[in-house]
């Protein structure tokens, strides 16, 4: 209790001081005043929360977590020694939260497209942001929206103007590394891809060093009528890293978004996607692959919101667990009352390699329409041993036939990656961190 | 080549190979038939190596070496060919990928180099040919959505493909029709060759016909209760396997 209170008392301290250093545009001061009170009332959350009920994160909660100001001194040499893929078009690079011109390139970018950093935008240009921030990730229930929220300084803003198609994906990188002490990295990304347009955004989480640290991350996207946008999070968290993310998205008349959740490690890795299909005729892919090994913990969250007709969801999540890590699935579809001729589907899909992983699944319906499909399953298995018989038979050795179906498995998400670069690394990725020995 | 003595194997607690005595010469054609649960599929998954099954007695020595001491891996590398009676499906892993894996390290295991893509593909268009086989095939999935006799045929090709010094066919004419049969034993047959042995397990005669053996062997209650040459497959036929499982077990203890 007192670790807890105490930690309470430093956020206290350090938003006092974060409000004071900063210079910032009254509106927004008062969303962070209040995400802060939120915060403070619901403190972190705990196994008793129906939410969180199988994902512990009281290692997050007793770590006194600092917020970092900028590390100017972050260099193209340790950005480079975490091989992120090269996506070859316009970069942005925050480290700690704080966006760092010096690593970043918005070269290549189409006319109408502005890819800018938060901070800048909110001194230059507050009027463009302050009408989203906090519109679709809402900090009255969730403590980790509204921390980081009440901290929120940087982070990354995209502007797609109407009709616009962007061709090279938009890389934003997320850095956290605390040289010893355990930082707290909280950016914020909007994206506000207006009617017509199209764009894919990628976003890489990697993070450095033994000491525990926290990449509280948020993100919402606004898809007007008619837009196309294609998203990716790839978390590649250091070992002692824990990272929650939020994913927001709202949905326009006949848009159509997916997002791609690809956990690949992290102590506690936490990911939500709250999706509003609000737009007659919008459809929506949610799709996630994550592992787990060690003492991991992966949890994926999602909530599939059908607010109006004809609209199509689809879900499929996989997930291949070995030592003693565990994984959560709690996916949620809402079909409101005005949500006739909905089609949505859900899946979830865990892989599990060794005696101790475990994985827990739950899927949530909600449906006050009455003319609706929904579908939904899980399956928890194990690799097929007459599959693996058949695999050697043909010559190839235990290591090889476990990585080959291990891979057979995760196929099909692969393969609804559209962005090469992205794909061929997460092939080399997963043949190189899957365990494939017997037992695992 | 195949020499096998007083095997005894069982799965799980049941005893199903109660002492099999074989010998299979290079080049030579051995069917073993048998009625239901009499252990043919056993023998057929020991030689292979498979999971599951406990060898309690009993040597196999192939080419000299101990066979059991082998993983499976390691037994297709010496030339141990299994044609599944169930070929197994195996979505997301793609045939021809399957194939040049396994291939390779057969040849590599040889001392052979490693085919590249091209030899490879002229290697694999000419036993395609030899099995019928589409080539559309190749590029799916491992078994995935075809059809009894596709299977049957895929897994004769994999056998052209990888030329194995043993190849044990079990039942691979369970649930063909006989255009599929003919297809299957053609390709079969044409793989016959003097440093070539072949296992055929099968319960019915009518597989003989085309793929005609050298010995035939009667298998019944875990051990070989008859031996013979092809026309004792056709009094098979004819008298059923009755008349066998009355009879003492001569041919051992």
């Amino acid at each position: 209790m007192t670790q807890i209170a105490t930690g309470a008392d430093s956020y206290a301290a350090q938003f006092a001081a974060s409000a004071q250093a900063s210079a910032l545009p009254n509106a927004l001061a008062s969303l962070r005043d209040d995400a802060f009170h939120c915060f403070d009332r619901l403190g972190f959350p705990t196994t008793r929360m129906e939410d969180w009920r199988f994902s512990n994160v009281a290692p997050i909660a007793q770590t006194p977590f600092v917020a970092p100001e900028r590390t100017p001194t972050y260099g193209q040499a340790a950005l480079d020694a975490l091989s992120l893929p090269k996506l070859g078009g316009p970069e942005l690079v925050f480290v700690n939260g704080w966006f760092m011109p010096g690593l970043s390139t918005t070269d290549g970018l189409p006319a109408g497209v502005r890819a800018r950093s938060l901070a800048e935008v909110l001194v230059s240009d507050p009027d463009t942001v302050l009408p989203h921030l906090g519109r679709l990730a809402r900090i009255e229930n969730h403590a980790f929206t509204a921390l980081n929220t009440a901290f929120l300084r940087d982070g990354a803003v995209i502007e797609i103007g109407a009709g616009i198609v962007v061709d090279a994906p938009i890389h934003l990188v997320f850095i956290t590394t605390g040289g010893g002490v355990p930082v707290m990295s909280q950016p914020r990304a909007l994206v506000l891809a207006d009617a017509n347009s199209q764009v894919r955004v990628v976003e890489s989480h990697a993070g450095e060093g033994d000491t525990p640290y926290l990449n509280n991350t948020l993100t919402e996207i606004v898809v007007a009528d008619g837009a196309v946008v294609d998203h990716y999070a790839i978390v590649r968290e250091a070992q002692a890293g824990f990272r929650i993310g939020g994913l927001f998205a709202r949905l326009g008349r006949a848009s159509n978004f997916s997002s791609h959740a690809i956990t690949l490690s992290g102590a506690i890795v936490r990911h939500e996607a709250h999706v509003v299909l609000d737009g007659e005729g919008a459809v929506c892919t949610l799709n996630g692959l994550y592992l787990g090994n060690g003492q991991q913990l992966v949890d994926n969250q999602t909530t599939m919101d059908h607010a109006k007709p004809h609209c199509d969801s689809y879900e499929l999540y996989k997930g291949i667990l070995s030592g003693r890590s565990r994984a959560v699935f709690n996916g949620k579809i809402i079909v409101r009352l005005d949500a006739q001729k909905t089609d949505a589907k859900q899946s979830n899909k865990a892989l599990l390699l060794s005696e101790d992983a475990q994985v827990t699944t739950k899927p949530q319906l909600e449906i006050f329409a009455d003319d609706v499909k929904c579908t939904h399953g899980a399956t928890v298995g194990q690799l097929d041993a007459e599959s693996l018989f058949y695999l050697r038979s043909r010559a190839l050795s235990e290591a090889q036939a476990r990585q080959l179906l291990i891979h057979a498995f995760a196929a099909d998400l692969l393969s609804h990656i559209k962005i090469d670069a992205v794909r061929r690394q997460l092939d080399t990725l997963l043949t190189e961190r899957l365990p494939v020995g017997a037992g695992g | 080549m195949l020499e096998i003595r007083d095997l005894h194997a069982s799965a799980g607690d049941r005893q199903i190979l109660k002492g099999i005595n074989l010998t299979v010469n290079a080049g030579e054609v051995h069917a073993i038939m048998g009625p239901n649960g009499s252990g043919k599929s056993t023998l057929a998954g020991v030689l292979a190596g498979r999971d599951g099954l406990e060898v309690t007695g009993g040597t196999v020595t192939f080419k000299g070496q101990d066979l059991l001491d082998l993983e499976p891996e390691e037994r297709a590398r010496e030339g141990v060919f299994l044609a599944f009676q169930y070929p197994v499906e195996i979505p997301g892993v793609n045939n021809a990928y399957l194939l040049k894996a396994g291939l390779n390290e057969v040849r590599k295991h040889r001392g052979e180099p490693e085919l590249d893509a091209m030899d490879f593909m002229t290697l694999i268009r000419e036993r395609m040919a030899l099995l019928q086989m589409d080539d559309t095939l190749l590029s799916r999935p491992v078994n995935e959505g075809f059809s009894g006799g596709e299977k049957k045929r895929n897994e004769i090709f994999q056998m052209a493909v990888l030329e194995p010094t043993l190849a044990i066919l079990d039942e691979t004419d369970s649930g063909l029709d006989i255009d599929a049969l003919k297809t299957v034993a053609g390709g079969v047959n044409a793989l016959r060759s003097p440093d070539r042995s072949m296992v055929v397990v099968t319960h019915y005669q009518r597989l003989l016909n085309y793929i005609v053996p050298d010995f035939v062997h009667v298998l019944s209650g875990g051990r070989i209760v008859k031996s013979g040459g092809k026309e004792l497959a056709l009094e098979l036929e004819a008298k059923g396997y009755g008349w066998i499982e009355t009879e003492p077990a001569t041919a051992s203890v």
